[in-house]
């Protein structure tokens, strides 16, 4: 791609296409650097038929970057998480920023040939572009920051459908989340495309604890929750999920997960929710950060 | 359980019973030939609505997909990218495939249940693991989409496709009754109880 133009007060809805359009090509082709060296480090502890499916992974991720093949046909269903912050120059209108990002994800389907993974829930017809009522699904937070960032994650669906929700008692203590935890990823097994990054979203009320869970999938393979306390779990729940030898793709190994990430908010004196939410081995995502002088820059 | 006697085979579709009754879990399939590309939707019209294209299954494997295309000049069908999708989901269109629409076998990611173990093994089919998530490689595994039919079900359609040495496939369900997928689960099984009662000690 040719460097990417400016963003000004008058080409900013124009160019927020383009960065849609570009985000979702680029998650569905361009492994995250943090992933392929988590599937490096795995390589080396497997054997046998899990070493199998980690070489045909990387030569995979070889042929996407030279072919620009889409690396797995799940087009998945678009989730953006749009950070705003209070200081960013330009005057920027909310609504016209979810009409250029869905504008985007047609766009991107059209010009690069991709499959339309979105139907009605009911009649369960294809919209054929990728969108549909509520889809892509928009969230926005806030920061007293001078950027704008689009982050996009068009979540599979092999991964999305192991999900997992309970609301626990106070009573039940904090082992019975880290049950709940464990008992999801064995309940997931091989559907999920281990090894998987598992996310984990504590407190909240039930739906905020499970954005909390798809929010921690997001994170790079290797980052640890600030809190200190969270990141010991992280690590204790990360061995325990190993310590169930799913392995890669299911058929057994030593790396069930690259990563267990979890996030939490302060909640109810009479609730524990606990959610689960996991992320294949391909861990797609993508971002773009505007900073204060329009420049346009893409990460992961 | 794979043994070392493990085999690396090269497949033709389509194949006769006894192909399929030789195969044992652990091996390593290429297959070659020609294959279907079937999922959710295909399969509910086709199995439970009984509207069944005109199409020779016998002897062939079925792909749980839902690709990529693009259209080229002269209207054929490119693919763009043709992947795998988690097989668990058609789980109840075992008999169906393989008893009703004779198919040799399935290909997929995840595996199928206990339930389709015993139909895998009682009518003499197979499940093949393939790499979830690995389409890109698959896409250049595929020499063409040779035709389409459910065409109203766009991309849940019925495709066939020609394929050169998709593989590598592992035989991950054989028609023995033996399931790689049950050895796997039962050994995991065995390490989250062991896993819960270091909690239930605390």
């Amino acid at each position: 791609m040719s460097a990417p133009n400016l963003v000004t007060q008058d080409n900013l809805y124009e160019e927020l296409v383009e960065v849609s359009s570009y985000l979702y090509k680029k998650a569905l082709t361009d492994l995250p650097q943090d992933v392929r060296s988590a599937i490096s480090t795995a390589r080396e502890k497997e054997a046998g038929i899990g070493r199998k499916f980690l070489d045909i992974m990387v030569k995979s991720i070889d042929v996407s970057d030279e072919t620009g093949i889409i690396l797995c046909q799940d087009t998945g269903i678009c989730i953006f998480f749009v950070r705003w912050g209070g200081r960013f120059p330009l005057k920027v209108r909310g609504d016209l920023v979810v009409d250029s990002l869905r504008r985007g994800i047609a766009l991107a389907t059209d010009i690069y040939d991709l499959r339309s993974s979105i139907v009605h829930p009911i009649s369960r017809k294809n919209t054929q572009d990728n969108l549909g009522e509520r889809i892509p699904d928009v969230h926005f937070e806030f920061d007293d920051s001078d950027e704008f960032e689009v982050r996009l994650l068009p979540k599979g669906s092999g991964s999305e459908n192991m999900s997992f929700l309970k609301m626990l008692s106070p009573a039940d203590g904090i082992n019975a989340v880290k049950k709940f935890i464990v008992e999801s990823v064995f309940e997931a097994g091989p559907r999920p495309c281990p090894p998987t990054i598992v996310g984990v979203g504590m407190g909240g009320t039930a739906d905020l604890c499970m954005s909390l869970a798809k929010k921690a999938v997001l994170r790079p393979v290797g980052s640890q929750n600030p809190d200190l306390e969270v990141a010991q779990l992280e690590e204790e729940m990360l061995a325990a999920v190993n310590s169930l030898e799913i392995g890669p793709q299911g058929l057994g190994g030593r790396t069930t997960s690259f990563a267990l990430h979890i996030e939490y908010a302060a909640t109810h004196i009479s609730m524990n929710p606990v959610a689960v939410n996991i992320q294949c081995w391909r861990g797609e995502r993508a971002s773009a950060k505007i900073s204060n002088d329009g420049a346009v820059r893409y990460g992961y | 359980m794979a043994t070392s006697s493990a085999q690396i085979i090269e497949l033709n579709t389509p194949l006769v019973r006894e192909e399929t009754r030789n195969l044992k879990v652990g091996d390593e399939v290429w297959i070659s030939g020609i294959i279907w590309g079937v999922r959710d939707a295909s399969l509910i019209r086709m199995i439970d609505d009984r509207d069944i294209p005109n199409c020779d299954f016998q002897g062939g494997f079925f792909l749980h997909t839902a690709p990529s295309v693009r259209k080229g000049d002269a209207g054929e069908l490119i693919p763009v990218s043709v992947g795998t999708t988690t097989s668990m989901r058609m789980d109840r269109f075992t008999s169906g495939c393989i008893k009703d629409l004779g198919a040799a076998g399935i290909i997929g990611k995840g595996g199928l249940s206990e339930q389709s173990s015993k139909i895998l093994q009682d009518e003499g089919g197979v499940y093949l693991s393939i790499t979830g998530g690995a389409a890109s490689l698959e896409t250049q595994q595929v020499e063409a989409i040779e035709d389409i039919f459910l065409e109203d079900l766009m991309p849940e359609c019925v495709w066939k496709f020609r394929v050169k040495r998709l593989g590598p496939l592992i035989v991950s369900m054989d028609s023995h009754g033996n399931s790689l997928y049950r050895d796997v689960k039962s050994r995991s099984s065995e390490r989250l109880n062991t896993y819960l009662k270091t909690l239930s000690n605390k």
